[in-house]
């Protein structure tokens, strides 16, 4: 499904690309001015951080969802929970709704990691670069799989024995993976 | 107006006098101002130079910022006149604190899909020819307050205050891509910000030969630390969030990379059970900012109706003034300048009978979109949305002058 969406944002976004992309300057500039100076290796290496949804990005490392439980119950739970529901910060544990996708017609649902993220690598992601809110960016590569793990594993997605590394984490299908729609809204009378 | 003649001046000497009598009412004045005034500041010399200007003591407008001082801080829209935010009262909108970055020590870094990976620092980001525009940023949870539960107490500020414009100054992001040398297939770039939240978006490459600029000075200074100081992306017309503050990494990619805030948030869930993502533009927009709650019109008489109206999708071509709630719409007054993404000022002269009355505001942008109803928002997009809410904004004036916000009108 992912291939699938991406194919499709590309389809609409990315008409006449290739002409642009070689978009000349303003009338009497340079078209390179030859300032800024190149990256090392190394600088890109420290900042570069993203992980995309077919793992593109992962580090070596694996987790499991015993080891993140531990670690969740010290850093984690203070703010969102003993068990991810009860907060004060966002819920992330939230099985239900599985069925019917029924956000948009009901604001009384909590949209969390079970019922609403299309993606299991974005969880990798996002606890590296921002959480815990109080020590952003101080995890290893093995906390962050495990605590992606148990997360997967309170929301029913993974097995409670899961394994999670960076082959097997893009694998993992979520819930809601194929709800998402690319924005049709495009000025003009309509209201969309 | 059918009224006898009047004449411009006349109505705003009036005007003038009028306010007297409700100005304390307005939310951005001082109570007890530090500076007492002397009963004749002809018979007295006034204050000397100073190193740095200072609002009069007699104003006071102020941000409301969240009480737990993290998320948002909502900009005092009834206080300003005009369509520029001064710098200081720019609404505020971050994940993980404003962070403090020495700009001798900042950098930026373009690489991934470029023939040369390459890093700028402030100084080589200021020598390349530089732009300056006027454009909107607003956040794309603005306007929540008045979708779903809504209060007759909310000020402009509290419905609409997390929109702000400023002259924005920076070197257009295409100048840079040229500079790296952007591959063949290259479709979208991650914008990455050197905060606590380390925040990244996934960016459509379109937008950066379009219009997208590297922006380093707001309103003819630096920019504000709470709006990205030293440098930030600036998207003109897109959401808040993908305008990514403090920025120190820019990725350039053949897809999205699925981020946690395009993914998990920042998405529209619709009623037919799929969720919207990648909704940048911010459509057509209006809300009138005077009279507004807390006002009390004093008496009934001549009044302008004033406001601010913006599109993400270009210039406003049009903002109709309704004082019946909804009924009979007249074109109001644009003021100069109109520009594309940016806030447009509105003024209609109304002659208030002292009657109840509800008036409302509803722009139309170049591209023909209309501002719609709160019902037609609502059969768009279903009650559970929580961003876009551009729907049409009313207020209220009771016979005794209080004003209050309607949800529709
Ligand atoms: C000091 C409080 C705090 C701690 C500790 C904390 N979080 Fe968070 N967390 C937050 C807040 C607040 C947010 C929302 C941030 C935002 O919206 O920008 C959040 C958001 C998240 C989200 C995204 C939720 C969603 O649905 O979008 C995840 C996942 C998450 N935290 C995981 C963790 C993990 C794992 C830990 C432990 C390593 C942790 N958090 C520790 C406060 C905290």
């Amino acid at each position: 499904m992912r291939g699938a969406l991406v194919v499709v944002v590309l389809g609409l976004l990315g008409g006449g690309c290739g002409r642009r992309e070689t978009e000349a300057g303003p009338a009497g500039a340079p078209a390179t001015f030859g300032l800024g100076r190149p990256a090392t290796a190394d600088e890109i290496k420290a900042w570069d951080i993203d992980v995309m949804a077919d793992g593109t990005g992962l580090p070596p490392g694996s987790g499991s969802p015993a080891q993140g439980a531990v670690l969740y119950e010290r850093k984690c739970a203070a703010c969102h929970g003993k068990t991810g529901t009860e907060g004060p910060a966002d819920r992330l544990v939230a099985r239900e709704p599985r069925q019917g996708f029924p956000f948009g017609r009901d604001p009384t649902l909590v949209k969390t990691i079970g019922n609403y993220w299309p993606y299991a690598t974005t969880l990798y992601d996002y606890i590296n670069r921002a959480m815990p809110l109080n020590a952003p960016g101080s995890l290893a590569p093995d906390e962050v799989y495990s605590l992606v793990a148990f997360l997967l594993w309170r929301n029913d997605i993974i097995a409670s024995t899961a394994v999670v590394n960076a082959q097997t984490l893009p694998r993992v299908l979520m819930p809601a993976h194929d709800r998402f729609v690319l924005d049709n809204r495009r000025g003009g009378p309509e209201i969309r | 107006m059918t009224d006898a003649p009047i004449s411009r001046r006349a109505l705003v000497a009036g005007a003038a006098g009028a306010l007297g009598a409700h100005t304390l009412r307005r939310a951005g004045l001082a109570q007890a101002p530090a500076l007492a005034a002397p009963p004749d500041p002809t018979k007295v010399p006034g204050q000397p130079t100073s190193a740095l200007g200072q609002r009069s003591t007699f104003e006071r407008p102020r941000r409301i910022p969240s009480a737990s001082g993290q998320g948002v801080s909502l900009s005092p829209l009834q206080d300003f006149c005009g369509i520029v935010t001064p710098a200081d009262l720019h609404f505020e909108r971050h994940h993980a604190g404003v962070p403090t970055i020495d700009p001798h020590r900042y950098k930026l870094l373009v690489h991934g899909m470029v023939e040369r990976p390459v890093v700028f620092d402030l100084e080589t980001l200021k020598r390349f020819p530089a732009v300056s525009r006027l454009h909107f940023i607003e956040c794309s949870g603005n306007g929540s307050a008045g979708y779903r539960e809504t209060r007759p107490d909310l000020s402009p500020q509290l419905v609409d205050g997390l929109t702000s414009t400023s002259e924005w100054t920076g070197v257009p992001l295409a100048t840079l891509f040229r500079e790296a040398g952007v591959k063949p297939g290259a479709k979208w770039f991650l914008a990455e910000g050197e905060d606590a939240a380390v925040m990244t978006r996934s960016i459509p490459i379109e937008k950066a030969w379009d219009d997208a600029l590297i922006a380093y000075g707001q309103n003819g200074e630096a920019l504000r630390p709470e709006q990205g100081y030293p440098a930030r992306l600036l998207l003109p017309g897109w959401e808040g969030n993908a305008n990514v503050k403090w920025l120190r990494r820019i990725e350039v990619a053949d897809r999205p990379f699925m981020t946690r805030e395009e993914t998990s948030k920042y998405t529209d869930p619709l009623a037919d059970c799929t969720a919207r993502m990648f909704s940048f533009v911010m459509d057509a927009k209006s809300i009138i900012t005077f009279p507004a709650y807390p006002v009390t019109l004093p008496e009934k008489g001549w009044w302008e109706i004033t406001g601010i109206a913006w599109s993400g999708r270009g210039r406003i071509t049009r903002v109709d003034v309704s004082t019946d709630g909804g009924r009979r719409w007249a074109p109001a007054e644009l003021e100069q300048p109109v520009l594309a993404k940016c806030h447009t000022r509105f003024r209609h002269l109304w002659n208030w009978d002292g009657t109840e009355a509800t008036f409302s505001s509803r722009a139309v942008d170049q591209t023909g979109y209309v501002q719609p109803t709160l019902e037609q928002l609502r059969k768009a997009r279903g009650l559970g949305t929580h961003y876009h809410f551009n729907h049409i904004r009313a207020w209220r004036v009771r016979r005794d002058g209080a004003v209050s916000f309607e949800p529709e009108g």
